[in-house]
């Protein structure tokens, strides 16, 4: 087969010819060790921002191979970070300084916990001395990021600071993945040490199931291949853990159609015939009756979350569950595994492979999926004229661009008209705020995603209100030259909780419409980077086409019909197989 | 030509309860709270009580007791903690326990694992003979008496001290504090030999 399913990137073959001679060769200091850590861990890339008690690390970056990306506000760094991690599947690293810099960071972990995104987090923190005295810029940085990291880290101990370093590399990068963060004194860091860092390792308690129990695998193989209505449920973990090509196997092998989660676009080809689409609030109609209808449901590397199920009564009612997940503690959180698999994702799924002795007989529920995709198509109303639509928007763009191309966002109408109407084919494409829904995650994800794949085309799809709150990170794209193209949806609101407000609070517009926002390509420009501005739905091609062709990035400033909505819907906790296609439905459900 | 509208479609025929378990029609299990003794065996290290604690408050699990202290002196520390829980609760507290890196053991122990739990209870001096045949009642003893007060001990299961803050009522407590359960298995099992592995449960 000629397909690919990891887009390769080029950072992997580019320095090895002219290796430079950079890198820390002596270690004198717990700073040193710090970053000798991370060189050892195979870090290119760092992204942040200075400040007092992370100086002596910095320092020692200085003489790092490590490529720092100064950004314009720590939230931005870990962003960058976070969105570095996803597209190359190693832990992407931000650094900031103690107080604001780590709290500033915060919505960062949080949003990289919830995605299961590999991230590591240095901060600074004054004197060990000081701590606990509320001193200049001091905070409980690890009583802080305690619920929205893995594991945090104290460092106490120059000798042993990069060992802590070295560990929590490890842990963000193995099991299930998640930001780590570690807390470094600038006592810690200016003492004297020559210990080099330990090899990034994860302590024993740490779990990181491979194989799922034989005696399920066996049991689910046979349920599965009993089923009438099978159907897989593809989420971020199999991303994650690199499991796309063996489940485009076992999804083709035993003709079993796929779903997919958000976190999970580009986990299985969109454009293959097994596909049914995205399920959830916003996903498509066939996903959301497939998922309703199945018999047996195999999820892959997915929490269940709300946004996927739907109210839980509802959720897949008449399907036996298997669950192939690495953390254990997902198993039965949300919805009752009947087979739970607790393993990586890949290997559960060959270990499946192999305990199948045929297909399912399923011929009548594939051609009903069949038909769902005809009866329950993404569709929107394209006027001949104006207002554009949004969703014209992204599907030109989509036709333009290759397939490998890497798609960011911010959080709102604009974010799921990007998970409905762009074709995902490949892992590591969509690069989203999944879980925690933070605005503003588009502008420095994009930078993030830019710098870990830098030869594959990134477009960020964003709001405008997602893009106001980072638009700072504007600064650092262009000082980067990074070539990204910035598509703002601008519907002069926030879309979303309008939506909502219009479907669910009697259209009481409280705080959702943006009057006076600013023109965003003027606005780019002041930033030095190339603005458009796109009101006629004739323009759209030639629009796009010229921010792809300057290099470096441009913004599109896409005034959007105002009055568009995102469906189908299923209202929070409503039941996915009464998902509605208009306002109307909603009434009805 | 959009397929049918919402109440036109397919529909399945099952349900799931809230907790997210399919509904047998003949035999509905809705889960009714229960205590658990959880004991779990950490490093001893700074950050750890506040990460467990941390841990169940954020999740929303309900503790009766936790208590904490250090064992063997290999740098490891064992946790005792009573929640109140239904029964995917229970499991759920476990494997996120189980998730913190300083955790090295979970398990729940047995109803019939011994649990025990320290009073001291201050009451007024008054009547310093009566106080201390009451505190032999429940096994304890006078450990503090002074001219205006006494304080006793008593040891044992959480409804014997019940019992025994009540029986002190009668002397005017002045303060009580009571530590939370410390419970192991009852046998020659220990968590090292005989520990349920986390991965096998469901």
């Amino acid at each position: 087969m000629s397909e690919r399913a990891s887009i390769p990137r080029q950072d992997e073959a580019a320095d090895t010819d002219e290796t430079e001679q950079r890198g820390i060769d002596e270690i004198t200091t717990g700073s040193q060790s710090v970053i000798a850590a991370l060189e050892q861990a195979g870090v290119e890339h760092a992204f942040g921002v200075q400040g007092g008690a992370i100086m002596p690390v910095y320092d020692a970056l200085y003489d790092s191979s490590i490529d720092h990306i100064t950004m314009a506000h720590e939230q931005g760094a870990a962003h960058a970070a976070d969105a570095y991690g996803i597209v190359t599947g190693d832990p992407g690293l931000a650094m900031a300084t103690s107080g604001p810099g780590a709290t500033n960071l915060v919505t960062g972990l949080a949003d990289a916990a919830m995605d299961s995104d590999p991230m590591i987090a240095l901060t600074g923190q004054v004197a060990t001395d000081f701590v606990g005295n509320d001193a200049f810029q001091e905070v409980d940085t690890t009583g802080i990021t305690m619920p929205v990291t893995k594991e945090n880290y104290f460092s106490d101990d120059s000798d042993t600071v990069g060992d802590d370093v070295s560990e929590a590399f490890a842990l963000a990068e193995k099991g299930r993945q998640g930001p780590t963060l570690v807390d470094l004194p600038k006592d810690i860091t200016k003492g004297p040490t020559t210990e080099w860092p330990e090899k990034p390792e994860t302590p024993e308690t740490h779990q990181e199931p491979v194989e799922a129990d034989e005696v399920i695998v066996e049991a689910a193989a046979e349920a599965l291949q009993e089923a009438e209505k099978p159907a897989i449920l593809a989420g971020g973990g199999v991303i994650k853990s690199e499991a796309s090509d063996e489940l485009r196997h076992f999804a083709r092998e035993y003709d079993i159609p796929v779903i997919t989660t958000m976190p999970g676009l580009g986990s299985f080809p969109e454009t293959d015939d097994l596909a049914v689409g995205m399920a959830g609030m916003h996903g498509t109609g066939a996903a959301n009756m497939a998922i309703t209808n199945t018999d047996c449901l195999l999820g892959v590397g997915t929490r269940f979350d709300d946004r996927l199920t739907g109210g839980v009564e509802t959720f897949a009612p008449d399907a036996d569950i298997i669950h192939a997940e690495i953390d254990p503690a997902e198993i039965s959180k949300n919805i009752e595994a009947d087979y739970p698999l607790i393993g990586d994702a890949e290997r559960v799924l060959e270990q499946l492979d192999d305990a199948m002795t045929s297909a399912p007989d399923a011929d009548e529920w594939r051609e009903q999926c069949q038909t769902w995709k005809d009866e329950y198509p993404l569709a929107y109303d394209m006027p001949d004229d104006e207002p554009l639509k949004p969703q014209y928007v992204v599907e030109t763009f989509d036709e333009l661009a290759d397939d490998d191309t890497i798609v960011t966002t911010g959080v709102g109408q604009h974010q799921m008209w990007a998970c409905q109407f762009w074709t995902y084919e490949y892992p590591r494409t969509w690069v989203s705020s999944n879980g925690l829904g933070t605005m503003g995650y588009g502008v420095p994800s994009a930078i993030g995603a830019k710098l870990g794949a830098p030869d594959t085309e990134v477009v960020c799809f964003d709001g405008d209100g997602s893009f106001l709150m980072t638009v700072q990170e504007l600064s650092v794209a262009v000082r980067e030259n990074l070539d990204i193209t910035y598509v703002v949806l601008n519907n002069e609101a926030v879309g979303m909780v309008r939506q909502w407000q219009d479907g669910f609070y009697e259209g009481r517009r409280m705080a959702s419409e943006y009057p006076w926002i600013p023109e965003f390509d003027k606005l780019a420009e002041a930033f030095g980077a190339r603005g458009f501005r796109l009101e006629d739905p004739d323009e759209v091609e030639d629009t796009i086409k010229a921010a792809r062709e300057y290099d470096g990035p441009a913004v599109i400033d896409a005034i959007i019909d105002p009055a568009e909505n995102v469906y189908p819907m299923v209202p929070s906790g409503g039941d996915n197989g009464l998902f509605a296609l208009n306002e109307d439905h909603l009434g009805m459900i | 030509m959009p397929g049918p509208a919402p109440d036109q479609r397919m529909r399945p025929s099952g349900r799931r309860n809230s907790q997210g378990i399919r509904i047998d029609p003949e035999a509905e299990a809705t889960h009714e709270p229960r205590l658990a003794v959880l004991s779990a065996l950490v490093k001893h290290e700074p950050g750890v009580l506040s990460e467990v604690s941390g841990l169940f408050s954020r999740r929303q699990f309900n503790i009766e007791s936790l208590t904490v202290g250090p064992t063997k002196g290999d740098g490891t520390a064992r946790m005792t903690i009573v929640i109140e829980e239904p029964e995917p609760g229970v499991q759920q507290a476990k494997k996120q326990l189980k998730k913190l890196i300083p955790v090295i053991e979970v398990e729940e122990l047995e109803s019939a694992a011994m649990r025990r739990e320290l009073a001291l209870i201050k009451v007024a001096g008054e009547k310093p003979d009566d106080v201390q045949a009451v505190a032999q009642m429940y096994g304890g003893d006078a450990v503090d008496a002074s001219k205006n007060a006494v304080t006793v001990e008593v040891t044992g299961s959480k409804q014997k001290i019940d019992a025994a803050v009540e029986a002190f009522e009668q002397f005017e407590i002045l303060e009580v504090v009571r530590t939370g359960a410390a419970a192991l298995e009852r046998g020659s099992k220990t968590m090292d030999n005989g520990a349920a592995t986390m991965e096998s449960d469901n």
